[in-house]
């Protein structure tokens, strides 16, 4: 268990027995008993979410079904200085819905109706639980789809994108969740309900949308958003290349863009990763290569030949030793599957995996690629990287055992510098999965104390006594500073 | 051009922040026009100058505030790359800042993408003389809270923009326009519809008589989506979507009346409003001249789902946008006084409680 299980006080400590049973009084005067759950058996299944290193029981979990009920919740938590963690799916990977010991969480998965979808103008109006790939089914009797697509979109919720600014493999080309969500109808922490963004373009004051999408659940509590949505290509294709060397894929994602040409995804394994998602799903990859690029072009069919042709040639003039094209589209698709079943690939391999999700600029991969393998050896922990190579998004996963001692411990501090490196070139601690609770120190190495203040003075615009999801996305000040003091050794991820 | 300002610009506003002087941000002042009109001692920050990365391969550019749009996007045509958000320019020295700080985007918007999608990061001076940096160089970043797209359109209200990151995206290899002859309802209709459609679309235009559209993309593409479309190509297609549209040299704008911008879910039917329309982005944006009173164009833009604003000419002493409700009135207060706790930038530009 990680050194960050936090240090609250336990599910039965009589102080908190007392405080829930005081407040399930109160609830239970506008809750049905069914959307009240405060037996242990009955939240331990909300203890964690993706990044389940991290485990914390809450005070209660409240499932409402209502604008009305949720609206409440936060006036009573409010008045009673209760902390609101809200969540979706569970499906995040930085820890962002870990709930708090003398805090409720609250679960909008109940919320999981689509309201409205309009060809006309394009746009789906949808409630925060509604699953990210339940809108592209939906919209596609109409020739249209919701262009975010998180590896989770079978599972996450719209509600936990909107939180999360969650990305996905075409985001070079279709932008993440904060290009493609129109409005949201938000709670307030006092359980005021107001309507920012809308459908008609550019809303008067502030772009308070860019503001809230990514905000973790920290600055109001979504209750219905409104996405944009786009007409389905004609066409996809997808080129896979292999390459004797890692440095020689990097520049080549380069001269595929120099060239002109954005593609719907262009995605990089290294050799660990070709092999683990080889050995797991046959996808047909060159086991030998040490690196491989998918690269998919979509649009109009004439385009899609276009530029199929001219990425062929981009990549051999680049140096891939083989080029394949997908003869077809379950070929396509066996080549897609290898890529997106990389992490439980990675799973079988190893009993646990940490996956790390900096973003750096892509002229330093092969640096930060060098030094990530220097890292592994030194922590003696294997690193399988997985990237995003059109928007410079890395996944590396570190392989280890939370069994042995420690092990979890060191990866944590390996994650940490791999972070830090990622900083260090210019780059950012989280692409797209959140700070959450998990890269909360590196905070401190990416922002100096006046940002973080900044920041800190933006979450009390909206949540002047911190009571929506506490403790995640930005650090106190003070946690910084007794980060920096840190011995080197110690400055692990979380 | 390059010039690094930020000490004396820091110093510049320390003094100000001491005296509680109000200051107007400027650039060249070719968008001063816009908004409420400024107030306080002017601030110029086109001195601050100069492109300070550009990554073709990454698709990034960096630059200080004062540098001009004509220099980073010269700088990006040599590279076949361009900014796909179309930043009107409203005069020969516009600025990269005062670009971002008013939000406008040209033709291509709805298609493409507004300003505040492209940019990436920023610095900034806020109103405790600090510079602050949040965002960066790369598409995808969810580190701290999205100050950088909060600055985007928030018309120097909440802080001196230093450095603006910006994603820059390829020319389209080809580009080709179409005009027909159709009404306002038929073109809101249409316009829709092929934005349904997996066509490279990228800009829309109804004068009243004409539709026109433009595809850029593949030649092959576009060549084959024009036989779909159908229409007379224009020729100087260029002229039209940058001086006449972007740039308002259309003669739609050159009249004496006030000059509505009233911004709508695209397929909305027509507004019965007496004026002169002219419409842009899909139907999503629609300019009204017009001696009516602002509290009917209000009115009538609200209750379709949108809002209206008064882009130039009229009272500019009163209201320009549209009115934000209570709470989010409060919530623009609270975070200006996060930013700019002695109400120093640009006091009341966009609204007199800011």
């Amino acid at each position: 268990m990680s050194q960050l299980q936090p240090h609250g006080p336990g599910f039965h400590d009589p102080g908190l027995v007392a405080r829930r049973a005081e407040l399930v009084q109160e609830l239970r005067r506008f809750l049905p008993p069914d959307g009240i759950l405060e037996q242990e058996e009955e939240v331990g299944p909300y203890e964690c979410d993706g990044l389940s290193a991290y485990r914390q029981l809450p005070l209660l979990v409240l499932l409402p079904r209502t604008v009305e009920e949720v609206q409440r919740i936060l006036r009573l938590c409010h008045e009673r200085d209760i902390p609101v963690v809200a969540r979706g799916a569970g499906t995040g990977l930085s820890g962002g819905a870990l709930p708090l010991p003398d805090g409720v969480v609250l679960s909008l998965a109940r919320f999981n109706r689509i309201l409205d979808i309009d060809p006309a103008n394009r746009t789906a109006r949808v409630q925060p639980g509604v699953r990210n790939l339940a809108i592209s089914e939906a919209a596609a009797a109409h020739g249209l789809y919701y262009a975010p697509d998180p590896s989770s979109q079978i599972a996450c919720t719209i509600g936990g994108n909107v939180a999360e600014n969650s990305g996905g493999v075409h985001c070079l080309k279709y932008g993440l969740t904060v290009h493609n969500v129109l409005a949201i109808k938000l709670l307030l922490v006092h359980g005021e309900l107001v309507e920012i963004g809308g459908e008609a373009p550019d809303s008067p004051g502030y772009d308070l949308l860019a503001l809230l999408i990514g905000s973790e659940g920290m600055l109001g509590v979504v209750v219905e958003v409104t996405v944009r949505l786009l007409p389905i290509p004609e066409r996809a294709q997808v080129v896979l290349a292999g390459f004797d060397d890692v440095e020689k894929a990097g520049a080549a994602v380069g001269e595929v863009i120099a060239a002109g040409i954005i593609p719907a995804g262009l995605e990089m394994m290294d050799g660990p990763a070709i092999k683990a998602a080889e050995d797991f799903v046959h996808a047909g990859y060159p086991t030998d290569a040490a690196a491989i690029l998918l690269c998919e072009v979509d649009g109009t069919n004439q385009e899609v030949s276009e530029h199929i042709a001219r990425v062929r040639d981009l990549l051999i003039a680049a140096g891939a030793t083989e080029v394949r094209t997908a003869k077809d589209q379950a070929e396509r698709l066996r080549f897609w599957q290898g890529r997106k079943a990389a992490f439980p690939a990675v799973g079988r391999i190893s009993p646990d995996y940490y996956c790390m999700d900096g973003t750096i600029p892509r002229r330093h991969l092969p640096e930060v690629l060098r030094r990530t393998a220097e890292l592994s050896r030194e922590y003696g922990l294997p690193v399988a990287n997985v990237f995003h190579a059109g928007d410079g998004n890395l996944h590396p996963l570190i392989l280890y055992d939370a069994n042995r001692p420690g092990e979890l411990e060191r990866t944590e501090e390996l994650g940490g510098k791999i972070l830090e490196l990622c900083v260090e070139v210019g780059g950012t601690i989280t692409g797209e999965h959140g700070v959450g609770i998990e890269k909360i120190r590196q905070m401190c190495v990416q922002f100096s104390p006046a940002e973080l203040q900044q920041l800190n003075l933006v979450k009390q615009a909206f949540d002047p006594k911190g009571l929506l999801n506490p403790g995640k996305g930005v650090p106190t000040p003070r946690r910084c500073s007794e980060y920096r003091q840190l011995p080197d050794r110690e400055r692990g991820t979380g | 051009m390059s010039q690094d300002q930020t000490t004396e610009l820091l110093e510049r506003l320390r003094v100000a922040a001491a005296a509680h002087t109000p200051i107007q941000i400027q650039g060249s002042g070719s968008k001063a026009f816009l908004g409420r009109a400024p107030a306080g001692e002017p601030f110029s920050v086109g001195g601050h100058c100069g492109i300070l990365n550009y990554q073709p391969k990454e698709l990034v550019v960096t630059a200080r505030s004062g540098t001009t749009l004509e220099e980073i996007e010269g700088t990006l045509a040599k590279e076949g790359q361009m900014l796909a958000f179309e930043p009107p320019y409203f005069g020969p020295g516009a600025t990269l800042g005062a670009s971002i700080a008013c939000g406008l985007s040209g033709p291509a918007r709805p298609y493409a993408g507004s300003a505040r999608d492209f940019v990436l990061g920023v610095r900034v001076l806020t109103g405790k003389a600090e510079t602050l940096r949040f965002g960066g160089e790369v598409m995808k970043n969810v580190a701290g809270y999205d100050v950088p797209r909060l600055m985007t359109g928030a018309f120097g209200t909440l802080g001196v923009l230093l450095e603006v990151s910006l994603k820059v995206m390829p020319v389209p290899a080809a580009e080709e326009t179409l005009v027909q002859e159709r009404s306002t309802a038929e073109a809101i209709v249409l316009m829709n519809q092929w934005a349904g459609r997996p066509l490279p679309l990228t800009a829309t235009c109804h004068d009243g008589d004409r539709l026109y559209l433009r595809l850029s993309g593949a030649e092959t593409s576009v060549r084959q989506a024009a036989s779909v479309i159908g229409g007379e190509p224009l020729s100087d297609h260029g002229t039209f979507w940058r001086s006449k549209l972007r740039e308002q040299g259309h003669g739609f704008f050159h009249r004496d009346k006030a000059l509505w911008r009233i911004s709508l879910p695209a397929a909305t039917p027509r507004l019965d409003l007496p004026g002169n329309w002219l419409m842009e982005w899909g139907g999503a944006q629609r300019w009204l001249r017009t001696d009516l009173d602002a509290s009917a164009i209000r009115k009538a833009a609200g209750a379709a789902g949108g809002h209206a604003t008064l882009f130039r000419g009229g009272d500019r002493s009163g209201q320009v946008f549209h009115s934000l409700s209570p709470a989010l009135l409060q919530l623009h207060r609270n975070l200006k006084q996060a930013f700019d706790p002695l109400g120093l930038f640009n006091p009341g530009r966009i609204y007199p409680e800011l």
